[in-house]
Parts: C-alpha cells; structure tokens; sequence
C-alpha cells in the first residue's frame, strides 16, 4: 500500500475534516472559513488530476457478520475522476465567488462548513466503489442540499422549498434503496465491479427492475419529470449553491450514476426505454416552462432541468459517453451562467428580470460571462455547447427520430428562452429602482474561468470520449446545420418576443399563464399526492396516535388517580377511625393464622 | 372456659367503647376494661392447680402498674383539654407541644 494508492481517499477525507474544523469554529473563523473550506475542493482536483493517467482502486472490510462481508472503497478509473475534477473546479469558482456573493452574510462560516461537507460527499458519491458508499454519499448531498436551500431558515418560503426538495428526491431514494436490495439479493454483493460483472447473466426480469429502480433515483436526484417541481423552488437557496448544488454537480449525479451502472442498463431495455420518454418530455416540457418565467434564476432551474433532460435522453438510447460529454459542458456554462447571475443579483438587488433591464453598460464584465454561458447554453459554435448538445441530438435522432425531433424543437426553444432572458437582463432601457455596480474581482475571476470552459470545453469532446474508452461521434454537418439554424431562429424570436411586462404578449396571456406555473405538475402533484398523503397522515394521527396511544397512556394515567382518590379516603385524620382499622387487620391476621396453624 | 368466655366479652365490650365512644372519658374508661379483660385471663390462666409457673399473675400485676401510669397520664391530658373546653375524640386534629 503506497501513499500515492491511499491518496484518493483524501479527496473525501479532507473536506469532511474542514466541514468538521469550520462547523467547530462557527463563531471563530469569520472571513478566513472561505479561504480553509477551499483547500477541500483543490485536494480534490488534486487527487482528480494525479489519477487521470492510471486508474486505481482501494477497498477495505468494513462490516463482517458471519459470511457476509461488507467492503467499502474507491475505484478512480476514467468516468469517476472526470466528475471529480468537474465537481473540483465548480466547487473552488463557487467558493472563491461566495467571498464576495455571502460576504457579511449572517452564516458565513456555517454557509462554507455546508459547503465543505457537500464537497466530501460529493467526492464519496463519485468515487465510490460500491453501491453503499456511493449511497451514503448520495444522501449526503441530499442532506446537504436541503441545509443550503434553506440556509435562510427563517424565511418561510426558503424553509418550505426544503423540505419539498428532501421529500420529492426522498421517493427517487427509496427507489434506488430497492434497487440496491435487488441488486444483493440477486448477486450477493454491492461492489460496483461484482455487481456489473455479473449484470448480464441476471435474469431479465431482475436486470429490469433493479435498472428501473436505479433510474427512478436519479429521476429524483436529477429532477426529470415528474419529480422535477423540487428544482425551481430549490432556487430560494444562495445563487452560489444553485451554481455547485443544482446546476453543476448534484443533480447531475443521475446521470452520473446511470452511466456508472452502465452494464446494467445495457441488459434492461424497458429501462433504456423509460429514460429516453423521461428524458425527451423533460427536455421539451422544461424549454417551454423556461420561456415564461421572470425570475433569472428561475429561467436557469427550468433550463438546467431541461438539460438533464437532454443527458437522459442521450442515456435512453445508449450513449451514455456523450450523455457524460455534455454533463461536463452543461456544468460549466450552467455555473458560469448562475455565478453571473449571482453577480447581477449582487449588482442590481432583484431576481426580477422585469426590473433589470440596460446591465450591460454598468456591469460589462459579468454581461460578457453570461454571454458566452448563454452562446454555449443555446448550442451556438464553436461554443462548448453546440458539440456536446449536437452529440446528444445525432446520437437520439439516430436510435429514436420522434425523440431526436422534439430535441430539435427543445434546442430552439433553449436558444429563445436564452436570448430573451438576455435581453430582459442586460440590454434596453434600465428598469432598476437603484443604480447596478459591477461585481468584486473575486466574483469576477471565478466567472472568467469557467467562461474558458464554456466556450472551449467543445474541443474536450474527442479526448474525453477516448478517455471513457470511446469513439466520438464524428460532427454530422446536416444535423449540425439544422440544430444552429433552428436556434438562431429560436434566439431570434425569443428577443424580439421579449417584454418587460408581466405577460410577454397578450394574445398568449392564458398560455403563459399555464407554462409560468410549469403546466400545472405541482398542482397536480398537490392535488393527487401532497392532500391524499396529509389526509392519510392526519387519519393516521387521530386513530392511531391519539385514539389508541394516547387513549391507552392517558387511560392508565385516569385509572391510577382514581384509584389513589379511593384511597385517600381511608387516610380521614380520625384517630378512631384508625384504631378501627388496626382492630380490623389484628382480627384478620389472628383468624388467618389460626386458619393456617389449624 | 367460663374465664376466657369472659375475658374475651370484656376486651370486645372495651373495643367496642373505644372505637364507638366519641367522650374521650368513656374511651379512657374503655381502654381500661379492655386491660381488665387481658389481665384477668393472665390471672386465671396462672391459677394455682392450673399451671405450674406463676409468671401470669407477675404479668398481670405489670398491666395493672401500666394501666395505672396510663390512667394517670390520660386522665392529666384529659384535665388540660377540659380547661380548654375540648373533651370529645373528633376535636383532637393534631397533637402539638
């Protein structure tokens, strides 16, 4: 065992320990806590970087009982230490961007202790090598992302955003908790190597409910329809957060984790099948509900679920490589595009595109940053986006026209949306009621940064692909073609189209109306689960807790003092009354000792 | 048998004062028929012919002394609560120096 076959571990190690240092020293550390928490993510990228060339692995016996043998690990092969140095260099941009976004904040310290301890479960999840750490790291980030959605815990709406998110990805946890059950149960094991090993002489019917069950938890951890509606409100945290959390790294974890399962998936068609719909509705339907939304941060939740939407799909039909290719561009034009928004929030005071309007002049360089997020966001080239999104789009179009055509529409609806909130943001006349600023250099920098990743990760493409043990797909130009003319139009529309008003044009008002409210999914959802769930709950309380439980405690409690109000009665203060007693007991005792003598 | 027939009517007669009694002058008294009763089964139960010890009747000349301490006693607390005008058993809540 050489150091450098230990060193991975330190990847999860390391921040854990600062989350542990900073979380002891909430009241102590104040404006150093960003400066410590960001060792973490760099010993991350620096556990990434020295295990690009060869992969390695470690395990170690965690649990024995009897024959069964737990082993925990990490495995550091191609597809784990990609994510890692994603998950690495989006967590340092948000931490050295949070100096400037949480400065004074109330919570500095906790904010970066959370932060920390997100990185280290994020660094388990990806570089676990068996299904229970990658789960313990799964719940971890869950854990993580409910504490920083509601780091202004005593804003209500912050509060209740949550507990929806905990809850809706807690169904797509169970599910993946089946599924590993499965998973043991039919191979004995939860080493991820075992477990693929033996995918394919699972029975088919095994491999089809362990995948779906799989899937069903990265439907949850990704938010695809229908347990998409936790995303948009989980935009009440930090814009950092939404940067790191749901933009860049944890919501793409079911993508990442479909693509580490791949074996299994491949043996489970009904699986593939499932994520392909799954996929292309989301991608499509989240286009549309992006299109309408008025808050910048909002319009980049929808579109983030709309680009997942996009990598399920590219799942669907097999590609998981370019499923992974355009993860890596999504994560970073989309956190360059919420760190830029965080940096207009930061200028201008509002989230209300109806009141930015004429940012570029006052904060040229963040306009240029979200520029070059969105030229990538709508796949315009040589942008990283237009590679990867155009892979996606020949690769389903190839395996499932009717799939490929609606990412065609679901392209040029991602370039409107794009230009239109670009409009509203940065050009026309200012609608701000106070003077925008430019952002501090820390806020910059990071920006800057991924901006070079945005535009030129399209180039990585090839490499990455021979990375994950791939070829890439060669550029088909038709297809190309048709995807850049199609979002031209789309941007040319969505900025002609885009009005500061409420309702963007009043012949479509009823139409907004519906898309603004994501088509009525949370609606529904409350109507046919939230109330049925409560309703069970509160039937559940009066019968079971307070008519048996507290019936049966509050029934002992009754009888005790009725009992003890009966005997009170004898102790009457009359001296007599015991004399009469003491009489009484002699006359009992000496008659049951006679008796018993006899 | 006649005796202890006898002695057993005295101690139930003294009981039955004691308890039923509400004067603590007739309890007084019928605490001392009660020993009256004890005494005499002693008495004749350590009758010459009868036994051949006669620790009885040393027993019983102990209850007479006792009795008459006690007697003495009562009848001294008897006296102060009549100065104070309380004579009967249910005035008697607590006993304090």
């Amino acid at each position: 065992m050489s150091v450098l076959h230990e060193m991975p571990y330190l990847a999860v190690l390391v921040p854990l320990a600062l989350a542990v240092v900073l979380a002891a020293g909430v009241r102590f550390w104040g404006n150093a806590a960003a400066w410590i928490a960001l060792l973490g993510p760099l010993t991350g990228l620096a556990v990434g970087i020295a295990s690009i060339g060869g992969g390695t692995a470690g395990t170690f016996t965690w649990i024995r009982v009897g024959q069964t043998v737990l082993r925990l690990g990490y495995d550091a092969n191609a597809l784990t230490v990609v994510m890692l140095l994603v998950v690495g260099v989006v967590a340092s941009c948000v931490m050295v961007f949070s100096i400037g976004y949480m400065h004074g904040e109330k919570g500095y310290v906790r904010y970066y202790a959370l932060l920390s301890l997100f990185t280290a479960a994020m660094a388990a999840l990806v570089l676990a090598a068996d299904l229970v750490s990658l789960f313990v790291g799964w719940e971890l980030v869950g854990a993580c992302s409910f504490l920083l959605i509601g780091f202004w815990y005593a804003k209500p709406s912050a509060a209740e955003a949550a507990r929806k998110a905990f809850m809706v990805t807690r169904i797509g946890d169970a599910a993946m908790l089946l599924g590993m059950a499965v998973l043991w149960n039919a191979t004995g094991t939860l080493e991820l190597s075992a477990v693929l090993g033996k995918a394919a002489t699972l029975a088919p019917g095994v491999a089809t409910a362990a995948a779906i069950c799989v899937l069903l938890g990265a439907v949850g951890k990704s938010a695809q329809f229908p347990l998409h509606i936790w995303l948009p409100d989980a935009m009440e945290g930090p814009t950092p957060v939404s940067a790191l959390i749901h933009a860049a790294t944890m919501v793409a974890a079911g993508v990442f984790l479909i693509a580490r399962v791949w074996p299994l998936f491949e043996v489970a068609p009904a699986a593939r099948g499932l994520a392909l719909t799954l996929g292309t509705i989301t991608a499509l339907g989240a286009a549309t509900v992006a299109l309408a939304q008025r808050d910048i941060k909002k319009v980049l939740a929808w579109s983030t679920i709309s680009q997942l939407g996009f990598m399920f799909a590219a799942l669907g039909v097999g590609a998981w490589p370019v499923a992974i290719f355009h993860l890596v561009t999504h994560a970073a034009f989309k956190a360059l595009l919420f760190l830029s928004a965080g940096s207009v929030i930061h200028g201008s005071g509002t989230q209300d595109l109806a009141e930015m309007g004429g940012l570029a002049k006052k904060m040229p360089l963040t306009a240029a940053c979200w520029i070059a997020g969105v030229v990538s966001l709508a796949g315009i080239p040589p942008a990283a986006g237009f590679f990867s999104k155009d892979e996606v789009v020949a690769s389903v179009l190839h395996a499932a026209p009717w799939a490929g055509v609606a990412l065609f529409a679901a392209s040029a609806l991602t370039a409107a949306y794009a230009a239109r909130a670009t409009r509203l943001a940065f050009f026309g006349e200012p609608r701000g009621a106070k003077p925008a600023h430019e952002s501090p250099w820390t806020m910059i920098a990071p920006l800057a940064l991924l901006a070079v990743g945005a535009l030129g990760l399209g180039f990585a493409g090839a490499p990455l692909a021979a990375l994950l043990g791939h070829e890439a797909e060669p550029l088909s130009v038709p297809i190309a073609a048709t995807a850049v003319s199609l979002a031209l139009v789309g941007a040319f529309l969505g900025w002609r189209s885009a009005r500061p008003e409420a309702s963007a044009d009043p012949r479509f008002a009823a139409l907004t109306r519906a898309a603004y409210s994501g088509w009525g999914v949370d609606a529904f959802a409350d109507r046919f689960v939230v109330r049925p769930a409560t309703a069970l709950a509160r039937m559940a309380d009066a019968m079971g807790d307070r008519l048996a439980i507290d019936g049966l405690a509050e029934g002992v409690a009754t009888m005790a003092s009725r009992v003890g109000g009966l005997l009170a009665e004898i102790q009457s203060g009359d001296g007599q009354w015991y004399a009469a007693l003491m009489a009484t007991g002699v006359v009992v005792l000496a008659a049951a000792a006679v008796w018993l003598v006899r | 048998m006649n005796t202890l027939v006898l002695s057993c009517a005295l101690v139930a007669a003294g009981l039955y004062g004691v308890l039923t009694r509400r004067d603590l002058v007739a309890v007084l008294a019928s605490i001392e028929v009660m020993l009256g009763g004890a005494s005499l089964l002693l008495v004749a139960y350590a009758a010459p012919g009868v036994a051949t010890a006669a620790a009885g009747q040393g027993y019983a000349l102990l209850v007479l002394a006792v009795g008459a301490a006690e007697a003495a006693v009562g009848i001294a607390l008897l006296v102060s609560l009549i100065r104070r005008g309380r004579t009967r058993s249910e005035d008697i809540t607590e006993v304090r120096g």
